[in-house]
Order: C-alpha cells, then structure tokens, then sequence
C-alpha cells in the first residue's frame, strides 16, 4: 500500500483535490455551511499533505524527470496517462496545493453563498493545475490546462463583482483562443512524430521556418497565460472582478502556468526559433517591466495596481528565460515562486479591507496604520517584498535575474533595475495613501484588526517570504540540476542536418 | 423461396417496426386516452425487440439482400443500435413534454416509428433507389410531425417551410441520381463504383450529378448555404420534434453521405472534396456567427448545429479513412449533445410554458444545481472544451483535416470555435451567475431524470474514456469501406 502510494505520488497530488472536491460538492447542505467549510479544509490539508513526499523524496542530483509513472491512455491516437516532475515542476506544485489550503482558510466566513460550490471549485482546480505541471504528454497536458479554465471561469463569474461576467468571458475567451492554436501545433508534431510524448517531440528536428511557427503557435498560448504585453489586458479586468480567493489563485499559479509551459514545450521544443526571436522576447519582457510599472502608478483601484504590478513582475520571469544563462533562469524561476507568496499575501491583504469597507478604491482608505496595527505591519512587510526589499524573496529573483542580464547586456540590466525604482515608487505610494495618514473616514475609523484566522494566514505567507528571502538554497537546490539540463536543451540546434523532401 | 426468406430475415428489424408502426397507429384506435401508456411501452418494446435482433444477427461478414439494394454490414448494425437508444431517449424525455400539451397519442410513437424506418433503411441502402426511399420516408413523418401540434401557427408555418424546401431538395436529390444512374447505367452502388473505375473518362454529365446530389445531401444535413430551412424549423417545432430532428437523423444523413459519395463515387473524390470544403468552412462560419445573435435556446442549438455539421464535413473532405472514422465519432458525440441539450429543455418545460427563451435558463443553478451541472457540461461539450467528450470530437476531425493538408482551413476552424465558445459560456453565464427569473419547481418523472443524468455525465465519462467509442468507431468503418 505504502509502495503504491509512493508510485504514484503525483497521481495522488493530482486526484485527491478532484476527489474531494466532489466529495464537498455531492455533501453540500446550504443549511450548514460550516461542515462543507471543515470537510473542504480537511480535504485541502490532505490534498496539501500528499504533496509532502515529492519534497521529501526527491533526489536533489537529478535534473531529469522523476516520480515518472503512466499508462496507454487512448491508444487511437497515442496518447499516455504519462506523469513526472522534475526540480521545476516540484516546487510549483506544493505552491498549488499550498495555495489552495489558504484560499479555503481565506474564505471561510468571507463567502456565505453557496459554500460548497466555491469550496469544490477551488480543489478541483488545485488538482487540475497540478496536472499541468505534471503532465508529460501533450494531451494531456492540454486536458488539464483547458479544463482548469471552467472551475476559474465559475468562480469570477460566480462570486465576483459589478462587471464579472465581462470580465470573466474575456478571461475565458483569450485563454481559449492561445490555447487553440497550441493544438493545432501539437497535432502537427503528432502528425510528424506519432506520439503525443514531449520527449518525442523534444527530439523531432524541424526546420527554423516551422520551428518559428510552432514557436509562435506555443507562444501565443503561454504569453496570454503569463501574461505578456500587449495580451495582457485580461488581467487587471479578472483580477478586479474576482473574489480574493480567485485573484490570489490567478496571481499565485495560474500566472505560473504559462511561465513552466514556455520551459517544458515552447523552448525545447523549438530551441532555435527561441534563440532567433529572443530579440523581440526580451523587448516584449522589457516593455512589460517598464511600461507596465508606469501603468501600476496611475491606478486607483489597489486591485488594480497589484495586478499591474504581477504583469510587471512576470515580465522579470520571461527575461530570465530568454537570457539562456544559468543564473538568469535559475532567478526567474526563484521570482515564480517568490511572486507566488507575495502576490497572494498582497491580494489577501486587499481582502480583508474589502471584507470590511467594500471598496477597493485607494482614496476610500487613509489612515488605516491608527485602527489596524497588526495589520498594517503585514501590509508593509508584504509591500516592501514587493519592491524587492534585500531580505525578502522578493529581492532574491529580481536580483538574480539582473545578475543574468548584465552578462548579456548592460542596457537590460539597467532598464530591469531601473524599475526597481518605479516598483518601489507605486507600490510605496499606495502604502502610504492607505495605511499612513490622519484616520480618512469614519469607515476608517471603524475598522477591527485583523481577527486570528487572517492573522494566522499572514503569518505564514510572511514567514515563507522571509524564510526564501534568507535562505534561497532551499528552492536552487532543488531547481539547480533541472536548469542545468534544460539550458542544455535549449542550446541543442534541432535544424535538420539536410531539409527534409518537399520543403 | 429461400431467397425470399433470407431476403426478410436480413432487414427483420425494420419490419418489426414496420409491423409495430402499424400496431400502435390500431391500438391507439380502440385504447382510452388514461391507458396511452400501453402505446409508450409498446414503441419503447419495439425499440428493444429491434435492437435485439439486430445486435443478434451482427456478423463482421457484409450480407445484401432484396437483389443486393439492401446491405446489413458493420455500419448498419451500429449505427441502427444507436438509431434506437437515440429514439428511445426521446420517447423517455417528451413523455411529460407530449401529455402537458394533448400529443401523447397514438400518431406521435407511429410517426416516429416510421421516421426511424426510413433512417434503417437509408443506412442499410445499397441501392440509390433504396437510399431515396428511406430518405422519403424520414422525411414525410418528420413533416408530419413538425405540424402535430395543428393549432399552432407557428409550428404549421415551420412544417409548410419545411416540406416544400424538403421537397424541393428531394427533387434535386433524384435529378442527380438519375445522371449518375444515365451514365452508368445502373442503381446499385457498388456497380456505379465499378462502371466508375473501368477507366471510361468521366463525362462532365457525372460532375453535374454529383452537384445536385451534394446539393441534396447539404439540405439534408443543413450545412450552408442550404441552411435556411433549419433555425425555422427547429423554432416552430413542438420541442420534442426539434429533439427528433436535430438527432438521430444525423446518423442516417451521415450514412447516406458514406454510401453515396465514399462507396459509389470515390472516383469523384477530388471533386465532391472541394464541394464539401465549401460547404464546412461556410457551415462554421455562419453557423457560429449568427448564433451569437440568437436569444431563442431553440434557434440558438439550430445555428450550433449547423456549426457542428461544418465539423462533421471537416472530417469528410479530408476522404481518407480515418477521415471518415473520425466524422462517424464526432456525429455520435453530437447525438448524445444534442439528445442532452433538449433534454433538459423538455424537463424545464411546463404546462404552458416552453423554455425556449435563453432566459428562462436564467438563474438554474439556483433552481436546481444538479441540472445546471448537466447543463453545463452539456456547453462545454459543445464548445469542445476538455475533459468533455465534444473535445476528442473536434481534435479528431482538425486532426484528419490536418493529416490530409488542410492547416490554414484547421486555424480557421480553432478561430471559429472560439467565437463558437461565446455563445456556450453565455448559456452557463445565465445559469450560474444571473438571478432565476421563474422560481417553479422542476417536476419530471424520475425515468426522464435518471436517463437525462446518464446521458449528460456519459459525455464526462466518455470524455475522460474515449476510447472504446473511437474503437468502435473504427470497426464500423475500416469493416464496412474495406
């Protein structure tokens, strides 16, 4: 049995939310939201526990794909139930299932209506994120990334605000219309190989012209995902309008979705498509760092703002990647991560002064330091990570990331710290108009501090910041082997030693 | 006198619905209107009693009979089973929907019966007399059907537009069969296909048959551009009838453009290709375009059709043989869609109230969560989102259509399904996050129930397992075109 369990590791990380989400969804009683609440959270913290083992057993040496297992799925087509994950993958799936425990916990007395589907929702999309992180086949792969949309497509639809249903069609729609064409690019490699299997595909060689078009296919998919500019206009919409569970999942891992996906297909796949259009990945990067800091500056809505500053903060991740150096993808990876807890304690920190004014508007706020001390310092703490304090995970990744750059171009670097500034000068300033000053309104002055169930979640996201921030090593190590051998991929050319008949 | 007899033995399930069609039409005679649920049992009897007998004499082995103008292979034996549990959703969905509204009669099971003979006999068809004939009478029980429901202006107006465009693509449809049967100078399928291959060059009269027999088929199936009969007639028709139309006799129209344009003309490949090219990306594009504007369910799921059917041709142009298979999978999954989709629209109507309003879907969610859910995986079925059996059935044909070349016609296609996407996610907006306008309680019998939820989480489940109906899929065509 234990043997079992421990085969089948990632089958468990991905399963066990479904499951329990349907459990939660099937014992659902409107007239006692508080058992749905407890059975969501015991199935969240189980869900949370089966991730455990892929920390604990995973062997730091190794760069390729571990705790590997599958079957024949549809054998019409090829295509496998094939799983693995690598020191990539590892720490991006305890992030999920992390994640979801805290948005269960968020939303405890947060949402009052219908408990059970919004409970159910968010489990089962732990466990089809999961799945994309640890799917090895490229359907179903797909199946997972395609069918996450529904449970998110509920939730901001469901429970979110004024303009939700705009907001989340937009989302739906976008994500949608990149993933298409990604099939249409996995159909043409399965057409070509015969086999849905990334690594057959990773061994396909290709001339550059296809490849930039596969390039291009995959691309599409995964810069709506990250998002980049200029695709990236669905997010501030999504962000605003979803409850704080759905923008934290939104900011925490959907966003990482399409970070990992450009390192396990779009890159290896296409490696010299990905070293020809670095130029215009880099420029597209730098403008999301700089233009979008900018953007974040001017908002008004704090949901807003945090959104603004994910897009900006992202585009640190896709210039890490396209630097095709050690330290520079190793930092974007590290700022995934990073951006995970900060992002989420960010918008968690929106919550709860949502919870209580129902405003998200920064000039509803002034003074909030005086009634809610305790959590005025977590407010802080979490934006000065966000500016990318030395200390903080925040700082690690970004730094790292330039590191990378200056070996490259000294312009980059300078353009990626530079924003540092403007990172510092929008998130500061919201600080400032928020938290310090005279007590703005009476609402202001009627807030309570923060009770312990949000205490406590703080607490934790504020430790695992510190706790990255300080002692990196726990996640390079990890990823180290894995970046080593996918730079190794990256630099493979795949052109054909002689183009094929007919091209 | 032997032949005679293995002449009937071989198409024995179509006279027991012949014979049963005829039972009911007398009985409901002599029956009192409390006891018609005799006539139900007895067509959802002779449903079973067919398909047991034809399940029983299934043989890999192809068999003709009635001088080889009728064929019992593969694909006739499984698309007639499911002919039948297609056939007998219905009769379980419209039951509450037929007594609410005086149709629970005698005449409603007999004309479906009859409808469903014709269905038999187009896909057991060998010969283009035999596939007209079926084609014929599918056509007049749907007629009449359609114009049941007698007082009603709008369903008779729906029946008078349908039947003289029906007819008029009927006349087509013999028109170019009587060049083809001119120039070959025989009915018979496989003797048009062999007069075809010995290399006679093929006369432009051929080409011009092969246009009217398309022309015929694409009335038929409802692509563009003779679509304009389908969003009507889906509207005026009692619901229950739309379920009919909009269904199984896709699975005949299916095999009727198997027979027709893969076994007796294959050597028109290249030109009956490129006709259907036309007609596929016309079908999605309209289809999927004009549905966005539609407010009523009914003439929305027309337009959706028409879209699906633009698919189905994907698969076909590509005229290969997993071309074919894939167009078989991707009709069956419209079938059970489809079947689902009225379902539930049956079950939300009430005594003088259809719901046929996009808005009276409004707010189900709240009403009753557990046919929002069937619902909703219905949309997303649809919309050929995984882990939903509609997902495998679109990868499947663009797959085909890839194979064969087609790749900037698949990118139109993908573009299209996301614009067909549109119009699904607004059907599970108005369930789950707007307020129910209509706060009456659902009341359906529990069989309808029990087989609604069976046939929606089957698009789940098939959608997580697609593969034994994609196996079965390919048995039926690779036994019956090799």
């Amino acid at each position: 049995m234990q043997n079992y369990f421990y085969h089948h590791l990632l089958s468990f990380a991905i399963w066990l939310p479904v499951l329990a989400g349907v459990v939660v969804l099937a014992s659902a009683n409107e007239k006692k939201p508080n058992a749905t609440r407890w059975l969501a959270l015991l199935g969240g913290l189980l869900s949370f526990l089966v991730t455990i083992p892929l920390y604990t057993q995973f062997n730091f040496a190794d760069g390729g794909l571990q705790f590997q297992e599958g079957f024949s799925w549809i054998p019409a087509f090829n295509i496998n139930y094939h799983l693995g994950a690598d020191g990539l993958a590892v720490p991006l799936i305890l992030l999920t299932s992390f994640t979801t425990l805290i948005v269960i916990i968020a939303a405890w007395e947060v949402i009052q209506k219908r408990v059970a589907q919004y409970m159910a929702c968010f489990l089962i999309m732990s466990g089809l994120m999961i799945g994309v992180f640890s799917a090895l086949d490229a359907i179903l792969y797909y199946v997972f990334w395609e069918a996450m949309l529904i449970p998110m497509f509920l939730v901001i639809g469901i429970w979110g605000g004024p303009n939700r249903v705009y907001a989340t069609v937009k989302f739906f729609l976008y994500t949608l219309l990149g993933s298409l064409l990604m099939l249409v690019a996995f159909i043409y490699l399965y057409l070509n190989t015969g086999s849905f299997e990334i690594a057959d595909f990773y061994r396909f060689p290709m001339p550059l012209q296809v490849q930039i078009l596969v390039f291009l296919a995959f691309f599409v998919a995964f810069a709506v995902k990250i998002p980049m500019w200029p695709v990236h206009t669905w997010l501030p919409d999504a962000h605003v309008e979803a409850p704080t569970g759905g923008s934290v999942v939104l900011a925490a891992i959907a966003l990482k979705l399409g970070g990992y996906s450009f390192l396990r297909f779009a890159m290896p796949i296409a490696p010299d498509a990905a070293h020809h259009l670095t130029p215009y990945m880099i420029s597209l990067s730098l403008i999301a760092i700089v233009y979008i800091a900018l953007v974040a500056l001017v908002q008004k809505d704090m949901k807003k703002l945090i959104a603004y500053s994910s897009i900006s903060h992202m585009g640190f991740v896709t210039l890490g990647f396209f630097l095709f150096n050690n330290i520079g993808l190793e930092g974007a990876i590290v700022q995934m991560l990073s951006h995970g807890f900060i992002s989420a304690a960010m918008f968690l920190c929106v919550g709860v002064l949502y919870d209580r004014v129902h405003s998200r508007q920064i000039e509803a706020y002034g003074g909030v330091a005086n009634t809610m001390p305790a959590f005025a310092a977590f407010a802080v703490f979490f934006a000065m990570a966000n500016t990318g304090l030395p200390g903080t995970s925040g700082f690690v990744g970004e730094f790292m990331v330039i590191l990378g750059a200056i070996q490259i171009n000294f312009w980059y670097a300078f353009l990626a710290a530079f924003t540092l500034i403007f990172g510092a000068a929008y998130t500061l300033w919201m600080v400032k108009r928020v938290f310090y000053g005279e007590v703005a309104n009476d609402q202001v002055a009627a807030l309570s501090d923060l009770n312990k169930r949000e205490f406590f979640i703080l607490a934790v996201l504020a430790l695992l910041v510190l706790a990255l921030g300080v002692y990196p090593q726990a996640v390079t190590d990890m990823t180290n082997a894995t970046v080593n051998e996918l730079l190794t991929h990256f630099a493979q050319s795949k052109l054909p030693a002689s183009l094929p008949a007919g091209l | 006198m032997e032949t005679i007899r293995y002449d009937l033995i071989t198409a024995l399930p179509e006279l027991i619905v012949l014979c049963m069609a005829m039972v009911i039409l007398l009985t409901d005679l002599f029956i009192s209107p409390a006891r018609r649920m005799v006539i139900y049992s007895m067509a959802q009897l002779t449903l079973l009693a067919a398909a047991y007998f034809s399940f029983s004499s299934h043989a890999p082995s192809v068999s003709t009979a009635f001088s080889g103008a009728f064929i019992d292979d593969a694909m006739a034996d499984v698309l007639k089973l499911m002919m039948y549990l297609g056939t007998s959703f219905i009769f379980v969905y419209s039951r509450q929907y037929l007594q609410h509204r005086g149709m629970f009669r005698g005449e409603f099971y007999a004309l479906v019966l009859f409808s469903l003979l014709g269905m038999m006999v187009m896909v057991s068809g060998q010969s283009m007399l035999t596939l007209y004939v079926g084609l014929e009478l599918l056509s007049l029980s749907l007629y009449a059907l359609v114009a049941m429901d007698r007082d009603n202006a709008k369903a008779t107006e729906a029946a008078m537009k349908y039947f003289v465009l029906g007819a008029l693509a009927s006349g087509m449809l013999l028109y170019g069969m009587s060049m083809v049967y001119g120039m070959t100078g025989s009915l018979n399928l496989a003797e048009i296909n062999m007069a075809l291959m010995s290399g006679a060059k093929i006369h432009a009269v051929m080409i011009l048959g092969l246009v009217f027999i398309v022309a015929g088929l694409a009335f038929k199936l409802g692509a563009v551009p003779f679509q304009m009969w389908v969003p009507d007639v889906y509207e005026g028709s009692p619901t229950a009838v739309t379920m009919l139309i909009s269904s199984v006799p896709k699975l005949a129209a299916f095999a009727f453009v198997i027979r027709m344009l893969v076994q007796a003309l294959p050597t028109l490949a290249v030109d009956w290709q490129q006709m259907l090219m036309i007609m596929a990306v016309l079908s999605i594009l309209i289809g999927n375009i004009t549905a966005i504007a539609q407010t009523n369910l009914k003439r929305m799921l027309a337009y959706s059709t028409i879209s699906h059917i633009g698919f189905v041709l994907y698969g076909l142009m590509s005229a290969t043989m997993n071309g074919f298979i894939f167009a078989m999978f991707y009709v069956v999954s419209y079938v059970l869609m489809t079947l689902a989709g009225f379902g539930i629209i049956l079950l939300l109507s009430r005594p003088g109230f259809e719901a046929d309003k996009l808005d009276d879907l409004k707010g189900l969610n709240q009403r009753s969560p557990w046919h929002a859910f069937l619902m909703l995986i219905v949309m997303f079925s649809m919309a050929g989102v995984p882990p939903t059996l509609g997902f495998y059935a679109k990868f499947s044909v663009l797959q085909a259509a890839l194979a064969a070349g087609y790749i900037w016609l698949v990118v139109f296609a993908v573009l299209m399904a996301v614009i067909g996407a549109f119009y699904y996610l607004r059907v599970i907006k108005l369930m789950y996050f707007d307020d129910p306008l209509d706060t009456h309680s659902i009341s359906a019998p529990m069989d309808a129930r029990i087989v609604l939820g069976f046939n929606a989480l089957a698009l789940l489940v098939i959608g997580l397992m697609p593969e034994k109906l994609m196996e079965l899929c390919i048995y039926t065509i690779t036994s019956s075109l090799s």
